[in-house]
């Protein structure tokens, strides 16, 4: 314990550890917003495309790798991106612990969903 | 309530705000209604892998009056949170801290953003509308 330590004993003590897990979010929240501004650029085009576009039309356009493959990008980046987003929405404003627990929780779960059901969805159109 | 005689710091609504506070506060508004707004895009690609009828469904609901408002408010959150979030690029890479130029930068997003979500829509009702 040096003079330049300037936590109190009771912090130390308790072996709290970091508070969270170091730069890891702060960057990968920065790489999908990154991935995220051609993707969702791209995306807006594709959907002014599908403004008009009937059904075989819409499936036409997903039939194309390119597109399925980008779009694909899109949700998972989509979802990643908001999953942090979210996350830290909720640390800074809820603070009961159980609450903000099951909250991360469904968070996760929906984003994690999110990104399968449409990936999902993607493929089966793409190799249908 | 405090226990003591404490001065205690005046609270957010004391403030005149300043247009960067609202834009920041706006980033989290709008980031927040994009994520619910997954939802509209996931039954959308379901739709289209689920069959014809599916896919009439969910463009109905679109064209409808309520999918319009709600596609019209997420297209300019979309617009909003992209300008901003690459006027937060710019922040990380260290550049533009100024009072100055955040105050301009903030201007220049809320335009583009405005000019992005009129684009989008132009070219909407250039096809004939949203039916």
């Amino acid at each position: 314990m040096s003079s330049q330590d300037f936590r109190t004993p009771l912090k130390r003590v308790r072996g709290l550890g970091s508070a969270k897990s170091g730069t890891q979010h702060f960057i990968v929240q920065r790489v999908t917003a990154v991935a995220l501004v051609p993707l969702a650029l791209w995306a807006i085009f594709l959907a002014l495309a599908l403004v008009h576009a009937d059904y075989a039309q819409a499936r036409a356009m997903l039939h194309h790798h390119f597109a399925a493959v980008w779009l694909s990008a899109f949700v998972i980046a989509l979802f990643w991106h908001a999953q942090l987003g979210l996350q830290v929405v909720i640390e800074d404003y809820v603070h009961t612990p159980w609450f903000e627990v099951v909250a991360q929780l469904a968070v996760k779960f929906f984003c994690i969903a999110g990104a399968i059901t449409s990936v999902f969805a993607i493929v089966r159109v793409a190799l249908a | 309530m405090p226990q003591n005689a404490r001065p205690i710091s005046p609270h957010l609504q004391i403030y005149r705000w300043p247009l960067t506070m609202a834009l920041s506060i706006l980033h989290r508004a709008t980031g927040i209604a994009l994520a619910v707004g997954t939802l509209l895009l996931v039954w959308v690609l379901l739709a289209l892998a689920n069959g014809a009828e599916a896919w009439a469904g969910a463009r109905a609901f679109c064209g409808s009056p309520v999918g319009l408002v709600l596609l019209f408010g997420w297209s300019w959150a979309l617009c909003f949170h992209l300008a901003n979030g690459i006027r937060h690029l710019f922040w990380d890479a260290g550049k533009g801290f100024s009072i100055e130029q955040a105050r301009r930068f903030s201007w220049v997003v809320v335009v583009v953003s405005f000019v992005f979500t009129g684009l989008i829509w132009a070219c909407v009702i250039a096809q004939g509308g949203a039916k």
